[in-house]
């Protein structure tokens, strides 16, 4: 009797523990091995840090070359003072590690098209295994493949790159189960060693994210759809009114790159109409992806310096995408923000020069059309010939699943994007394949820019460290302390005749391939007369310039509101820069409102409509939080917009691209008989008084709705948040009472914004400023995982400085000191 | 006297393992308390329940006071339980596997 309790106790033990130690479906995903999870000496508990706690060490390391001391200031950014570059880069690793370990990987997993590994193929809703094909096909990995080689090939990013990944992996290797961050333990998995190839994996997420939004394949449906003259109005390219970021006027030289329209691009290209259907693609990157830039000359400001202000608008995450630090060493010393997955400062500012960037915007993703001889898919038709597709073979591993093969033909355009292998609910149709060319997938070495303007000392420094830079394209605003301020939109752009790559290419015919412009032909803003260089996504030059600069998404409002101010703008100092950075003032509204007012015909609305329309009429113009305006607004602009085009655009089931707001904002002011008005489903024929009453009356009961749930201010309608990566509410910040919007200087829209405000006054003791929205430490356990969010709601700064070793050494507030030697 | 013994064994040996054991190695030491201190099966598994119940339940406590609540009020949210039931539900695993641990232990000392 004895034995049986014996053993069946010991089996009840086992049972609970095998029970408590694995993963256990809850919803539509899995918990974590709860026994684990809970237990108080290895679970989640361990991520709790005592507040107050400081971040000391001694931390000795054989393949250090000598010493380097970091001085962790009162909100945590890191002051490392190294005796070689290199140390510098193994500490930024290890720091980078310490701090945000599982943001890093968990990037470049995405990136590299490798979700389903720790997430499944699926879990809550979120079909990983789909997102993982997406990335692959897109060749992440290949373009990844091909710039590490570049980056290698250079000695400065190679040491670089190898110093980083050695001091992220000495932090790896201290880790065991118990330290792991919190994540690892939610979802149950391992980190594993840092490699060269993460590094550039992260970075080309980073072109992803800045050059991955095409809009080829809606393009070439609308075109299909309607008439060439409709087509134009709804896409226009080229804008007069807009601020270009190289002023109208600018000569250009006379172009360097030949273009010649292929003789059959009417009948094969612009007339062409062939529609697509492909798979709606799990992931595009955000539309409002953009940023604000710009630099002011001694002229324009109070102490006679330049000030420069940068503030790229990027998805606004926890943990953050920066991570803020200081990087002394006996060549250089600079301050600014770092990438946890990437050696060096990205925009910061160093003792003689401050840099900043915003996006391009260029389209340098296009799709080329492949005939191939058979379903296998081994032979493509390019030039009357069967050229041989070799097949790049993508394993996908899946947690509890066996792996999936994706087997990618490549062709000389690039990897095959769509075919009717890829995995869809709208599979392309049998025999039609769309290979991808893209930029990002040419070797280059983005790394090398921020090393050298890190290093930077003036301007021939500046223009030198981003001549090489390519993908993805940015506008590097640039000012110095010897009084330069310039500005270049930098980057490898295809040299494109006027609406080349906007549609589908016939991919079987050389002529239709494209050169890139070459470098001399991007224009180097330096010093102008009116005392201020800028840029916020806007076409970099007016339509003069020799090349078609087709994009997606370029921006009107923002540019020229920006612009109208700094034009205006005499004896301007640090603290000015902080509120036009934070500035709400929406010029979209500005445009559109009085033409809105003139067709709302009022003597058709309800005295409870009525005061709606008392409420926008009287709205001072600003999406600040507290203002009912912008609620109404944008509630009512989205249903014009709707009431306006939805009838044409439902005429298909076709993924079409977007109208701009500025596209419909011109109609509304310059054409009053603009056909797009009518509703064409009915038998009458409406004007924009019809639906833009309509729309307005539309707009009511949502108002009303609203103000019962008190969210008629802006601040609560548009229920702003930052989100953690795995968007776990509980591990997010949400419902942030804030302004801001689309095409507003302040770009914070629900969840995407300016990720870094930095302004910096180039006095001969540097005067800067700067926060994120975020804290310095990944780890939800710690008390400086959100820090700065509530300060930079309040358009606040913190005041950033580049201190001397000493001077740090003597500050009372410190919170640790970590000192690495051999 | 025993019995008090056998708890502070228990919740000693858990605590020591697990610092080079995976998080259910406790399971093993509270076995050989109850092996090593002669009690009633019932009261080798309240004493193995007990030792691991209170040892977690207080580290579970001081870490979250040390921490002024700032996870345990995430992961509350995050498993949609109380921050109390958190604590008294990781104390209970604890005790539980420590307390059946502990009959095993006991039956199998009575083996003899």
């Amino acid at each position: 009797m004895r034995i049986f309790f014996c053993i069946l106790y010991a089996a009840i033990t086992i049972v609970l523990i095998v029970t408590l130690d694995m993963p256990l479906p809850k919803g539509g995903g899995k918990t974590p091995r709860m026994g684990y999870f809970l237990s108080p000496q290895k679970g989640f508990w361990q991520n709790a840090e005592a507040t107050g706690s400081k971040f000391d060490g001694n931390i000795k390391i054989p393949g250090l070359q000598g010493k380097t001391e970091v001085y962790f200031d009162d909100r945590l950014v890191p002051h490392v003072y190294a005796d070689n570059d290199n140390d510098a880069y193994f500490v930024q690793g290890y720091l980078h590690a310490k701090f945000r370990l599982w943001q890093m990987e968990f990037q470049t997993y995405a990136a590299g098209g490798r979700l389903s590994e720790i997430m499944g193929d699926s879990s809550n809703g979120s079909n990983f295994l789909k997102i993982d094909i997406f990335f692959r096909r897109l060749g992440m990995v290949y373009g990844a493949e091909n710039s590490l080689k570049a980056m290698e090939a250079d000695p400065v990013t190679k040491q670089a790159l190898d110093a980083y990944t050695s001091g992220v992996n000495e932090y790896i290797n201290s880790l065991d189960e118990t330290n792991y961050p919190l994540e690892y333990k939610l979802l149950n998995y391992k980190p594993e060693p840092w490699t060269n190839l993460k590094s550039a994996l992260f970075l080309k997420y980073m072109s992803y994210d800045l050059t991955g939004a095409d809009n080829d394949i809606e393009m070439t449906n609308a075109k299909a759809i309607f008439s060439k003259a409709q087509f134009e109005k709804l896409f226009p390219y080229g804008n007069d009114s807009v601020q270009n970021i190289i002023p109208k006027g600018t000569p250009f030289a006379k172009r360097g790159v030949t273009l010649k329209i292929p003789e059959t691009a009417d009948s094969l290209y612009f007339n062409y109409k062939e529609t697509i259907k492909v798979p709606a693609n799990p992931v595009k990157p955000d539309r409002g992806n953009g940023s604000n830039n710009w630099a002011v000359d001694g002229t324009k400001t109070k102490s006679g310096r330049p000030i420069l202000c940068s503030d790229p608008h990027l998805g606004l995450n926890l943990p953050s995408l920066w991570y803020e630090m200081q990087i002394s060493t006996p060549s250089y010393n600079v301050y600014g923000v770092s990438f946890p997955g990437s050696p060096a400062i990205i925009i910061g500012f160093n003792d003689d020069c401050a840099w900043g960037v915003t996006n391009a915007g260029r389209d340098v993703k296009d799709y080329y059309s492949v005939t191939f001889q058979d379903s296998s898919q081994t032979h493509y038709l390019f030039n009357y010939e069967w050229k041989k597709a070799e097949k790049r073979l993508e394993v996908i591993k899946i947690k509890g699943k066996p792996e999936h093969v994706e087997e990618i033909p490549m062709t000389l355009w690039g990897p095959v994007m769509y075919d009717k292998n890829y995995n869809g609910n709208n599979r392309v149709a049998d025999g039609k394949a769309y290979a991808l060319r893209w930029t990002a997938h040419d070797p280059s070495n983005e790394l090398r820019t921020f090393i050298m303007l890190d290093r930077a000392k003036n301007l021939d420094d500046y223009k030198n460290a981003i001549s090489t830079f390519k993908n993805p394209g940015q506008n590097f605003v640039f000012a110095s302390k010897s009084g330069d301020i310039a500005i270049k939109e930098q980057g490898n752009f295809p040299a494109k005749w006027r609406r080349q790559g906007d549609f589908v290419m016939p991919g079987k015919d050389s002529s239709y391939a494209m050169q890139n412009i070459p470098d001399s032909e991007n224009i180097v803003l330096h010093n102008p007369s009116r005392g201020f260089v800028s840029s916020a996504n806007q076409y970099a030059y007016d339509t003069s310039y020799p090349y078609y600069m087709g994009g997606t998404d370029y921006e009107y409002f923002r540019p020229n509101i920006i612009n109208r101010n700094l034009a205006a703008m005499k004896g301007i100092t640090a603290e000015d820069m902080q509120h036009l950075q934070t500035d709400n003032y929406n010029l979209l509204a500005e445009m559109a409102r009085p033409p809105l007012l003139k067709y709302i015909n009022t003597s058709a609305l309800s005295d409870s409509e009525k005061r709606y329309l008392d409420i926008f009429t009287s709205w001072n113009l600003r999406n600040d939080a507290t203002e009912q305006g912008p609620t109404i607004f944008t509630s009512l602009w989205d249903n014009v917009m709707y009431g306006v085009y939805n009838d044409e655009f439902s005429k298909t089931d076709l993924r079409l691209p977007p109208i701009d707001d500025e596209t419909l904002v011109r109609a509304l002011r310059k054409d009053s008989l603009y056909e797009f008005a009518d509703d064409i489903t009915t038998p009458q024929k409406e004007t924009f008084r019809d639906i833009i009453t309509l729309a307005f009356k539309k707009t009511v009961p949502d108002m009303v709705r609203a103000e019962k749930d008190s969210a008629l201010v802006w601040g609560r309608f548009k229920n702003s948040g930052i989100r953690h990566l795995l968007r776990i509410p509980a591990l997010s910040r949400l419902h942030l009472l804030s302004g801001g919007g689309d095409h507003i200087i302040n770009a914070y829209t629900q969840y995407h914004g300016p990720s870094w405000r930095m302004v910096v006054q180039l006095t001969d003791e540097t005067e800067a400023y700067g926060l994120y929205p975020g804290g310095q430490s990944g780890n939800p356990g710690s008390e400086y995982y959100d820090t700065f969010i509530n300060k930079w709601l309040k358009g606040e700064y913190y005041p950033i400085h580049i201190f001397k070793k000493e001077d740090m050494q003597k500050q009372q507030n410190l919170l640790g000191t970590i000192t690495f030697s051999k | 006297m025993k019995f008090v013994i056998s708890i502070l064994l228990t919740a000693a040996l858990g605590f020591a393992i697990c610092l080079y054991l995976p998080w259910w190695s406790f399971a093993v030491t509270s076995a050989i308390v109850a092996l090593a201190v002669h009690q009633k099966a019932w009261k080798a598994f309240v004493a193995g329940f007990t030792g691991m119940f209170l040892l977690w339940g207080f580290l579970a406590f001081f870490i979250d006071v040390n921490n002024n609540h700032i996870l345990l009020q995430k992961i509350s949210g995050l498993l949609g339980l109380g921050a109390s039931v958190i604590i008294i539900v990781t104390a209970f695993i604890g005790g539980i596997i420590s307390g059946v641990a502990a009959l095993t232990g006991s039956y199998a000392r009575k083996l003899h």
